[in-house]
């Protein structure tokens, strides 16, 4: 090996003396920075010399084999293609119930459940809060009654399309409506799956949208690790975000390290609690960005499978090898498109999109053209999911696995990334853990500082947005997009209204009663939301019984 | 030296996604303005309060949800009722175009839609701030 490197060294070394330094003096190169868009270095050429340091065979593997750099499938996606997962929800269950229709026949593989503001903040639309958010940023779910609504028509028994539901302070809530509306359709629960993202720690860093305290709201979601470990045992119980970090302005190492380092936290948090680490540990699942920087985002996902692989058995003592896959869907990024000139961003999410396929993801959402103006119409949700269709059945990069592996830039990259995660997860460590680091508002100002170097280097023009701060096209004529009027908020309105009139309150109080007794104890939470839910009771009554209990989170305002 | 323009930053309504928010207090701070940052979750009441409490200028709303025709004019109207007319409205965020004249209509002149440059904020605010007598 070493004659080699030295080798291509001398190679190296020869060709900028006798090659490249003619050259500059002749015409230099742009004036740069020549940096990723999260601000990382590139150099102008990697060669051998560049991934000397790294053993091919321990340290990236074949497909299939620890650490999983090259991926988790020793067949990529000769074996199965990742699952088209379009995001989507608006106005009243009926409406999204529609556009999953839509997507299934437009050949999507899998759906995902975007709610609206009220329902991911566990407020009922006649809440003060609710003010004009009712239906707006995604479907209205009030009570088991909407969750029924919701998937009318769309057999929860059916193995081939799966659920993914964005939902995180009253993730539970939602998951136990979702599990009695699978039972009503008959299904096994021992047999479905489909995922929720049940993440707050991200919420602390990055989303902000919480309820309670992060040391009750970790108990919930360890709550729901021990509950699917018996009963629902193929349901991906949670899924680590790094997609809402990244669109908060975080860079793309960051969005590496805490999501990782948040996952460490969830296991942590389950072993604390009494469960055996490869019991839970295979059921938790990622969740990517996929941002404008084509090669840094293919390293990162590379990277993450080291990563997690690699701490799983050492940090936890893992010994079920699905226990040390890292599974993961990836969004293109939402931050990264224009309301100017929005054509252009189908070409972004094409590039966002190959290199989340080139990066190995399992399961992909493209976002449509309009999504700095609107909520996608019914023609852009469906150019977006052509975007994966053609790169799918068009481009041919999915014949072989890992098309990058072995690229001396992507090997480097690669493994620039990994240290750069493990240098963060030390500071994180040293502060006590991620809980800790959140508490200290640490992740929070990395994130905010990121975000304001960002918008200045592109308020300096060293960071060219098209459309934006370069190539300005001044006489633009506004696209049809989708507008969601106050209709929705209505109807739920009215039904909130008729649902209190004919459920029984008795057992609904009594429900909650229950639900608050075992909050102050230890007792498991989701037999207790299960019962809450077919009484009929809404997510506003089952967070405020909680809140009642455990109390409101409120972050220090910063800047 | 005149004094230096006061401006609150909120973000109403149930949205958490603040980046927004905190890039522009930040940008609106590093040009020498004294800028307030309520944080997340303000209701138009607790917005005006404030306004009030610490002698704003301007009240900057970062609103990405859809709910900007029910926050907005709850803000101008509770201006007026407590006599803070003199409290010019702007906001930053995804404000469909046909929403934008009956903003316009209610006295919101300053909506800045995405990829609005931060200078042209500041120079927006700069030029509109009234003289303080």
């Amino acid at each position: 090996m070493k004659s080699v490197v030295d080798g291509a060294d001398t190679r190296k070394a020869r060709w900028e003396r006798e090659t490249l330094e003619p050259t500059l003096r002749k015409s230099a190169e742009r004036k740069g920075p020549f940096t990723t868009i999260s601000a990382r270095p590139i150099n102008r050429l990697y060669t051998s010399d560049d991934v000397a340091g790294i053993d091919y065979g321990t340290e990236v593997a074949n497909p299939g084999e620890f650490p999983y750099v090259r991926g988790i499938h020793p067949t990529g996606y000769r074996g199965k293609l990742w699952t088209m997962r379009q995001f989507a929800g608006f106005g009243t269950p009926e409406e999204t119930n529609q556009r999953y229709k839509d997507l299934i026949a437009a050949g999507g593989t899998g759906l995902s459940v975007a709610f609206d503001l009220p329902t991911l903040m566990g407020r009922d639309p006649d809440h003060p809060l609710s003010l004009g958010e009712v239906g707006k940023c995604g479907v209205s779910i009030v009570s088991l009654k909407d969750m029924e609504r919701l998937f009318e028509g769309i057999p929860l028994d059916d193995p081939k399309i799966t659920t993914s539901m964005t939902i995180n302070s009253p993730a539970s809530m939602i998951f136990a409506m979702y599990l009695v509306v699978a039972e009503q359709h008959g299904a096994d629960l021992k047999k479905i799956s489909g995922t929720i993202q049940n993440d707050i720690l991200k919420e602390f860093i990055a989303q902000k949208e919480y309820i309670f305290p992060p040391r009750q709201s970790m108990r919930l979601i360890t709550d729901v690790f021990a509950y699917c470990a018996k009963e629902v045992p193929k349901w991906n119980t949670i899924s680590v975000s790094g997609y809402h970090i990244r669109e908060a302005g975080s860079t793309s190492l960051q969005e590496l390290a805490f999501t990782l380092r948040d996952g460490l936290e969830y296991v942590q948090y389950g072993v604390d609690a009494g469960l055996d680490v490869d019991d839970f540990a295979p059921r938790l699942s990622f969740f990517f960005n996929s941002h404008s920087d084509f090669f840094e985002e293919i390293a990162k996902y590379r990277a993450a499978r080291k990563l997690w692989a690699e701490a799983m058995k050492s940090r936890f003592g893992a010994k079920n090898p699905r226990s040390w896959q890292l599974r993961f869907h990836t969004q293109t990024a939402g931050v990264s498109l224009t309301a100017q000139q929005p054509y252009n961003n189908v070409v972004r999410t094409a590039l966002q999109a190959l290199a989340a396929v080139l990066g190995g993801t399992n399961s992909l959402h493209t976002n449509s053209l309009d999504e700095a103006l609107a909520l996608p119409t019914r023609e852009t949700a469906t150019i977006a999911l052509r975007t994966q269709q053609i790169i799918a059945h068009e481009s041919g990069v999915t014949n072989v696995v890992d098309p990058l592996g072995g690229s001396y830039f992507i090997e480097r990259l690669t493994r620039d990334m990994e240290e750069g995660a493990l240098d963060y997860w030390d500071t994180i460590d040293r502060m006590g853990g991620m809980v800790e680091a959140i508490e200290l508002g640490y992740p929070q100002k990395e994130i905010a500082e990121s975000s304001y170097q960002f918008q200045q280097a592109v308020e300096r023009r060293e960071k060219i947005i098209v459309g934006v701060n370069e190539f300005v096209q001044t006489d633009e004529k506004p696209i049809e997009i989708l507008y969601i009027d106050d209709s929705a908020a209505a109807l739920q309105l009215e039904r909130l209204a008729d649902l209190k009139r004919s459920r029984d309150n008795d057992r609904v109080r009594r429900s909650l009663d229950a639900l608050q007794a075992g909050a102050q104890g230890t007792e498991n939470t989701m037999p207790l939301l299960i019962e809450c839910v077919r009484a009929y009771a809404t997510v506003g009554e089952m967070c405020d019984a909680l809140r009642e209990v455990w109390g409101e989170y409120e972050e220090v305002p910063m800047i | 030296m005149s004094p230096k323009i006061r401006v609150v930053i909120a973000k109403p309504g149930l949205d958490g996604h603040d980046r927004g928010a905190k890039v522009i207090a930040r940008a609106l701070r590093d040009a020498g303005m004294e800028v307030i940052y309520t944080g997340l979750r303000q209701t138009p009441e607790m917005i005006v309060a404030a306004a009030l409490q610490e002698d704003a200028d301007f009240i900057g709303l970062s609103i990405l949800s859809g709910a900007h025709m029910h926050i907005c004019p709850r803000v101008v109207d509770l201006l007026k009722a407590k006599g803070l007319d003199d409290v010019q409205v702007v906001i930053g965020g995804i404000i469909p175009d046909v929403d934008i004249a009956k903003l316009n209509a209610i006295g919101i002149m300053g909506i800045f839609l995405p990829g609005t440059p931060m200078q042209h904020i500041i120079d927006f605010i700069s030029s509109n701030a009234r003289a303080r007598v």
